[in-house]
């Protein structure tokens, strides 16, 4: 079973890195394509690349003398990603509720 | 607020300022309100979404025309402490009618003294929803493919 050392949300946290993500969701792409549609140099693009590779949440694969970076919809790691903040969403509206309303047995 | 990743499961942890009896009874009856609204499986807007209190009942939306789209079994219901249900949802969001392929929800109250409480909710057994999903995938055309929860992520990501 494979751990992944960063999780999806945090992986995400950063702008460009979500940008990055973004790009590869609409369409599997490589490192030069990312680095001239972003401004970013591409050292940096390869940086990202491997925090969200880390977070499980894309992969590469060869094509020539390119690696193409693909979405990771085989994983769990977005899935689970989805459900945690649809769960930390939902545990935040329940402590605004239950703190809110009047305490009527207290 | 503490959240904890598994492969296959889902930890959130949070206290609130409300004693036992009462955390569990607001989990339940105002899950209407807890329940983020985004996540709607019907055609239509949801009116209300129900979360009947006993093992055996089901969690569901009803929209506005009526409609009801029951989306997860009540396995236990043991108030104040424990809630457990299915989660008859899949990475598509839609509602799988193959229990095989569902995971579950499960919720703990503690009662932590001062009139607070801890809930611990895990959801486990996600990778049974991962099952098939690989045929699948291959069968559509490649734009189309992604499970549903890709594109709400990158939606949500983007907002």
């Amino acid at each position: 079973m494979l751990t992944y050392q960063v999780d999806g949300w945090t992986a995400l946290g950063d702008p460009t890195r979500r940008a990055i993500f973004e790009r590869i969701v609409a369409q599997p792409r490589a490192v030069g394509e990312l680095a001239n549609e972003l401004p970013v140099s591409r050292p940096a693009v390869s940086q990202h690349l491997k925090v969200l590779k880390e977070a499980g949440l894309v992969f590469d694969r060869p094509d020539g003398t390119r690696r193409i970076y693909h979405v990771n919809a085989d994983g769990l790691a977005p899935l689970r990603a989805d459900l945690d903040r649809f769960w930390a969403q939902a545990l935040a509206n329940f402590k605004a509720i239950v703190e809110q309303l009047p305490q009527e047995d207290a | 607020m503490t959240h904890a990743a598994t492969d296959t499961a889902i930890h959130t942890t949070i206290t609130v300022n409300a004693p036992i009896e009462r955390a569990f009874q607001v989990f339940t009856e105002d899950f209407d309100v807890i329940k983020p609204r985004e996540h709607n499986m019907l055609g239509v807007d949801i009116a209300e979404t129900v979360f009947e209190p006993h093992a055996g009942g089901h969690i569901y939306d009803r929209g506005v025309d009526g409609s009801e789209c029951r989306w997860a079994r009540v396995l236990a219901y043991e108030p104040p402490h424990r809630l457990l249900f299915s989660w008859d949802i899949s990475p598509r969001w839609q509602v799988e009618t193959d229990p095989e392929k569902t995971s579950e929800v499960e919720i703990r109250f503690t009662a932590e003294g001062d009139g607070r409480t801890r809930v611990d909710l895990e959801h486990r057994h996600l990778d049974r929803h991962g099952e098939g999903w690989e045929s699948e995938r291959d069968g559509v055309a490649h734009d189309q493919g992604w499970p549903l929860y890709l594109q709400r992520f990158a939606d949500a990501i983007a907002s």
